[in-house]
């Protein structure tokens, strides 16, 4: 983790009619870094990730990647860029295998220009690329599960799948809404190296999630929203700490 | 003692969409069909020379058939529901009409030109729509035809309600017979093979979910108008054909029949098979040129037999038949 700021926010606000779900949000994050983002339900986490990867339009507020502005761009332009998210409702391309799934961001022309992945290599083929990464992210490639349609996937394989879909972009930042929500302890525990080998290459990740404990071995800070305001923000032993912390989180036993 | 084997299990087991084929029984199983098909059309205006009136009745099927593909291209690939067939037909005759007539151009330079405006053009049209969703995207696509036919009329251009007449004709009846034919056929495996390309999958994904792909830097609205490109090429090229084959392009091209009918194609020859959209045109388009015999009592045998189909096998013939096809039973000594 370096000290560069790779993505800085700058007093974000949105408001749904009457519902102020972002109230003038800021935060840096640094390159490399596993920045956690908590708060309870409707806080508007999903919110802020929408807003900074350019779904919806924050009502104010500036966004920079790297120095530049990227606030209000349209959403692909921004995955172009490098800054991909997962979605918390995970659909997978249904009609499509699996590894098919992975042809739409390898087709991109950021995956284009940056050429295959490691395994399939520059020019390699698409379908070797995909099952090549599919694999990494722990599809058993001598399995058949690489090509049943998505849709018949289990849970565990369909997040996966959301995740591998980043990874084929080959981005700088990924936004991960509660990848962790749903699965088993096992299929958690299958999950965390991957994330960690992805900051390992140098990506950085701004992860959503209710499952504190999961999320506090591998994030390097933590930000706390409540009520679309950021109310803490630091190492985690500080954030949970925090009196406005415990207060929005009273009840939940996970603290 | 016998029992039944699946024709079909050998070759299900051993691939996953890729056929890796052993023996010249399979080769026929998977390409008997085909070959059926392609074959079976293309001696149509041969076997047609016994009822010359029924060739017309061929030709405009295959214009259908274009235009179903198109329809079946746009709603089940890339989950556009596009009622602009009338629109193409519209836009490609009477194109094909201008430049022939007005411009002097022969049939071979008019016919590929107005394809390729017309494809522009209602691209153009419908670049503004493709924000919009489900039906409405339907509703307006239907408006165009209708707005476009008004204007000609209220402003008596393009011949106003006459329409221009003294379109060249097409050199011969094989050579009427065999553009569209050989097009149709042409168009029908193109489109086959582009959906199953990555350019091809891009435009599915965007059907199962265009927030995804917009997360994987894809632009959803260039995705789309490539898509309404190549149906409008397909339409363009329909209605082109149609100006020459009738010597004359007037209102009924933007005729909601072409809007309709290969929506009832599609539902009857079977959703996203592609195929079932041809097949599903060459029941529908002789039906209704049969039923011309019971004058306007046709509309109702016609509403009542789709209204069957609909209930009853609303999965389509094509999707029927595949099924029925990899079914195929033999006996076997074991
Ligand atoms: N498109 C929308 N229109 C109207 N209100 C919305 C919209 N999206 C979110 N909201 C509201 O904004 C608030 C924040 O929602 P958001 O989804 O960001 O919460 P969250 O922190 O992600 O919650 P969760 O933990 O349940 O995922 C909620 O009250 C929600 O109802
Ligand atoms: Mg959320």
């Amino acid at each position: 983790m370096s000290e560069t700021v790779i993505l800085s926010m700058k007093g974000i606000s949105k408001a749904f009619g009457g519902l102020k779900a972002l109230m003038d949000v800021s935060f840096d994050v640094f390159q490399g870094e596993i920045y956690g983002i908590i708060g309870p339900n409707g806080s508007g986490k999903t919110t802020l990730i929408n807003c900074i990867t350019g779904f919806i339009k924050p009502d104010k507020g500036h966004v920079f990647f790297r120095g530049d502005e990227i606030t209000k761009w349209p959403a692909y332009k921004i995955a172009q860029t490098g800054i991909t998210r997962t979605f918390q409702i995970m659909r997978p391309y249904y009609s499509l295998p699996a590894y098919k799934n992975l042809i739409i961001p390898l087709w991109s022309p950021r995956a284009k220009k940056l050429g295959g992945w490691r395994g399939g290599g520059r020019h390699g083929d698409r379908d070797t690329v995909a099952v090549d990464i599919l694999e990494e992210i722990g599809f058993e490639r001598d399995s058949r599960v690489p090509y049943k349609l998505a849709s018949t996937l289990p849970t565990g394989y369909q997040k996966r799948l959301e995740l591998a879909r980043c990874m084929a972009l080959r981005p700088d930042v990924i936004f991960c809404d509660e990848v962790f929500s749903g699965l088993s302890m096992s299929e958690i525990a299958g999950m965390v190296p991957l994330i960690e080998k992805l900051k390992m290459e140098g990506v950085t990740l701004i992860m959503v999630e209710h499952r504190l404990r999961e999320l506090f071995r591998v994030a390097d800070r933590v930000m706390a929203l409540n009520f679309g305001e950021k109310i803490a923000e630091g190492y985690y032993k500080e954030v949970i700490e925090d009196k406005r912390v415990r207060e929005a989180y009273l009840g939940s036993e996970e603290v | 003692m016998k029992r039944k084997e699946r024709i079909d299990r050998g070759l299900k087991v051993r691939t996953e969409g890729h056929y890796a084929i052993s023996s010249l029984e399979e080769i026929g199983y998977l390409v008997g069909p085909r070959l059926l098909l392609i074959l079976g059309v293309l001696l149509l205006p041969i076997i047609l020379e016994l009822a010359p009136y029924w060739k017309r009745v061929v030709n405009i099927m295959c214009v259908y058939a274009v235009l179903a593909l198109a329809f079946d291209f746009l709603a089940n690939y890339v989950g556009l529901v596009c009622l602009g067939g009338a629109l193409f037909i519209g836009v490609g005759g009477y194109l094909a009409a201008i430049f022939n007539v007005y411009l002097s151009m022969p049939f071979w330079l008019s016919i590929p030109l107005a394809t390729i405006s017309g494809a522009f053009l209602c691209t153009l049209l419908i670049l503004p729509c493709l924000p919009l969703r489900g039906v409405y995207f339907a509703i307006v696509t239907l408006m165009y035809p209708i707005l476009i036919s008004r204007i000609i009329e209220a402003f008596n251009i393009l011949g106003g309600t006459n329409g221009i007449s003294g379109v060249d004709s097409l050199p011969g009846e094989y050579v009427e017979e065999y553009t569209i034919i050989i097009v149709m056929l042409v168009a029908l495996f193109a489109m086959r093979r582009l959906v199953n390309q990555d350019m091809g999958l891009v435009l599915r994904a965007v059907k199962d979910n265009d927030q995804s792909v917009r997360a994987s830097g894809i632009n959803v609205t260039h995705m789309k108008s490539i898509a309404v490109f190549i149906a409008s090429l397909m339409g363009c090229f329909g209605g082109a054909y149609l100006a020459h084959l009738y010597m004359w392009a007037g209102l009924s091209l933007f005729a909601l029949d072409f809007s309709i009918i290969p929506i009832a194609a599609v539902v009857m020859g079977g959703g996203g098979t592609l195929v079932g959209a041809v097949i599903g045109c060459f029941i529908l388009v002789p039906l209704s040129e049969f039923l011309r015999f019971f004058g306007t009592f046709r509309i109702v045998i016609y509403c009542a037999l789709l209204t069957g189909f609909i209930v009853f096998k609303s999965e389509g013939i094509m999707v029927y038949a595949t099924r029925k096809y990899h079914q195929f039973e033999r006996w076997v000594k074991v």
